[in-house]
């Protein structure tokens, strides 16, 4: 690594976090509500079971399909008069968009929210370019304003509270009257972004669902700001991953059922936005010009493994760090990726490169929790297994980016002294023989021992009651003051 | 476009080995159906709660009866596409001298965009039915009913016939042949519009209509 960017770190940032009352609470309490919701839309077990099955298989087959779906995607759009073009990395895609902005001499966006353009960092990028890009989904608006990133990907700013979001607006927008009614900031909100829409030259927005058979591009939304920013301005420029197509139009109804229901608990959402084409002939409204930019950054070198390719078929619904332990208390900025939670720890790996983010592999306890939640059967911690495996070894034929750049040299030292002595019973027994009489004096401040016994690194910081509880349940674990071997040899059994 | 993107993105998708398919069985889409009669009275149950208003009338009532919501509201404009058949019923029937006044959307929005944004009070437009699973409207806008009627003014009221409600949103695209041909945009719209981003707080009205009103022509079994 050296002189590159040093990598992003989950355990000291969640170590921070979990310090936060505030940010924890703030959680929890969204989470919980989150995962009853959810549940109450799910309560016919035999309907979640199939219906996920169709959810699945959907995917699936889409990403078995898709060079040939995405070809379709783009004849079919260019046929409907939408203007397709193709990305390979976040730097083009930024470039794409600044070239239609400048061509149009556009310098005031609208953005529906977009986590693609979040793995573009596209506000950033057009505002050094002379461009205002405003973000007009409620919460996407809430974070821009305080210069933060989402830190979850259905509820950007699920992470403050009205408190924390009414002194935000108190400070950063002038004509607001400090309030902590949710209505009244909702109001505030809407006369400043109506406003927005009217005097944008270019509405910018992701993509749920591209139906290749009919070249139609569909947004999931409640407030509305997704028709705003798509309609009203001359210019609508939407962007996907190439993973977002999929073949048949009626494949659409199962999916949109499956986010809306495992994402916020809702039937339905207020609106499903179906585009298929500019303004049309005799329209007396809408864009005269819609472009769709199709982003790959990483998705089709995931695409060519077999297993792996399962992390494509994620609908972005968040039931996953809904339903994460580890989400729950840390929040979703301690992951330092785009998509926190357990999506974040197999997808930013993979795109990001295995042994820059192993951090993210390693952070989770892999309890399954998010696999059961999944709506598409993503096997996530089958495939974070994986990923820890291909970040210390690569496998053979691997195609996963940075595959055996996450090696520790500790971790292999400690594995290369187990693997010695238990090949050599004379090693192995001197090993039990010095584990049992010396344990007592090792300093477990040791690399590999730490972490395992680690509570004073970690428990640093916390209220002295749960400290107590937390060293009463962590207590190193010491070896017994005689080895097993020698046990059963005193009483007299065969030990060959 | 950067060089080549396409080609060299194509080219790695069509030589790796990738996924593999399976079928899909669209048995349990299948599967949700209700009696005719429940249609309705479901649809209107799920769209109430999430805080949509309902407003019943007939065949012969149903101008009257929005003209008579508007005064009762104090809403002094209604926005129209005059091109459809329901538009003409509307401005056939609509009285004369107190009361709101009809405004026909019948010119390129920039043309009227100020009076859109600032000016109009409750817009009007015709559906192509509901979906009674989750609730919900379908809206297909056109050259004479434009997209923008159910979305900038701070009142949708929507037209829908109570004999013309799908089981789900995949019967209704199948059974209306949507595969076939997709208009530049349709939607489904259940409610107004509403946002839960600030501790999830349910808020209505954030960008788009603070209230829909389904005007509901009672037709068929009931």
């Amino acid at each position: 690594m050296g002189a590159e960017k040093r990598a992003p770190a989950f355990r000291p940032a969640a170590a921070g976090a979990l310090k936060d009352p505030e940010l924890r609470a703030n959680f929890r309490r969204a989470m919980d509500g989150l995962m009853a919701r959810r549940a109450a839309l799910f309560a016919d077990p035999a309907e979640w079971r199939d219906l996920r099955a169709l959810g699945a298989s959907i995917r699936q087959r889409t990403l078995a399909r898709l060079p040939a779906l995405l070809e379709r995607l783009e004849s079919k759009c260019a046929g409907n008069g939408i203007r397709v073009r193709w990305a390979e990395t976040t730097e083009e895609a930024n470039a794409l968009v600044l070239e239609i902005l400048r061509a149009r001499g556009a310098t005031r966006v609208v953005k529906g929210k977009s986590m693609v353009s979040e793995e573009m960092h596209l506000n950033d990028f057009l505002e050094k370019h002379g461009i205002e890009s405003l973000e007009s989904d409620l919460g996407e608006y809430i974070i821009q304003l305080d210069g933060e990133t989402p830190s979850h990907i259905i509820m950007p700013a699920i992470h403050k509270n009205r408190r924390q979001i009414a002194s935000l607006f108190g400070r950063k927008i002038r004509e607001a009257k400090y309030t902590e009614d949710v209505d009244e900031l909702t109001g505030i909100a809407r006369r400043v972004l109506r406003r927005k829409f009217f005097e944008a030259e270019a509405g910018i927005s992701g993509v749920n669902f591209a139906v290749a058979e009919t070249g139609t591009l569909c947004l999931v939304e409640n407030e509305g700001n997704g028709r705003m920013s798509t309609h009203v301005p001359p210019v609508h420029i939407a962007l996907m991953g190439i993973e977002k197509v999929v073949e048949r139009l009626e494949d659409v109804p199962p999916l949109y059922s499956l986010l809306t229901r495992s994402a916020t608990g809702q039937a339905i959402t207020t609106y499903f936005n179906m585009i298929t084409g500019p303004r049309g002939a005799g329209e007396k409204d809408g864009p005269a010009e819609v472009h769709l930019i199709i982003l790959d950054n990483g998705r089709s070198r995931i695409s060519s493994d077999a297993e792996l390719s399962a992390t494509l078929r994620c609908i972005r619904c968040g039931a996953c760090m809904n339903h994460c332990p580890v989400y729950t208390r840390v929040g979703g900025h301690a992951y330092q990726s785009t998509y926190p939670g357990p999506i974040g720890k197999i997808l930013t790996p993979q795109t990001e490169g295995v042994g820059r983010r192993h951090d993210l592999v390693h952070a989770s306890s892999l309890c399954g929790a998010c696999a059961e939640a999944c709506p598409v059967g993503i096997p996530i911690a089958e495939l974070l297994v994986r990923l820890r495996r291909e970040a210390a070894h690569k496998s053979q034929g691997s195609s996963v980016l940075g595959a055996g750049e996450g090696r520790s040299r500790w971790e292999s030292l400690a594995w290369a002294l187990w693997k010695a002595a238990h090949r050599s019973p004379a090693l192995y027994r001197l090993v039990g023989f010095a584990a049992t009489r010396f344990s007592r004096i090792l300093p477990s401040g040791l690399p590999i021992l730490s972490a395992w016994t680690g509570e004073s690194g970690q428990a640093q910081g916390l209220p002295p009651e749960l400290l107590k509880t937390t060293r009463r349940l962590r207590e190193a674990p010491r070896p017994a003051r005689r080895t097993l071997h020698e046990l059963v040899e005193e009483i007299g059994v065969d030990d060959a | 476009m950067p060089e080549g993107a396409r080609e060299r993105i194509l080219g790695r998708l069509r030589r790796a080995p990738g996924a593999e398919a399976s079928p899909s069985d669209f048995g349990v889409m299948e599967r949700k159906a209700w009696p005719a009669a429940e249609r309705y009275p479901r649809l209107k149950r799920m769209m109430e709660s999430v805080k949509t208003e309902f407003l019943e009338a007939t065949e012969q009532s149903w101008p009257q009866a929005i003209f008579g919501f508007l005064q009762s509201q104090g809403l002094s404009t209604l926005l129209f596409g005059p091109g459809t058949a329901a538009g003409g019923r509307l401005s056939e029937s609509w009285p004369s001298g107190d009361g709101a006044l009809l405004v026909p959307y019948d010119r390129p929005v920039e043309e009227m965009k100020e009076r859109l944004f600032d000016e109009v009070d409750a817009g009007f437009t015709t559906t192509r039915g509901g979906i009674a699973e989750t609730g919900g409207l379908i809206l297909w806008p056109s050259p004479e009913e434009p997209r923008l009627l159910s979305l900038v003014p701070p009142v949708h009221l929507a037209l829908l016939y109570t004999d013309e409600i799908y089981d789900t949103f995949w019967q209704a695209l199948r059974s209306q042949g949507w595969a076939g041909g997709m208009p530049p945009n349709a939607l489904l719209v259940s409610g107004p519009s509403k946002t839960a981003d600030i501790e999830q707080t349910l808020a209505y009205g954030v960008h788009g209509p603070r209230r829909l009103i389904v005007v509901a022509v009672l037709r068929g079994p009931l």
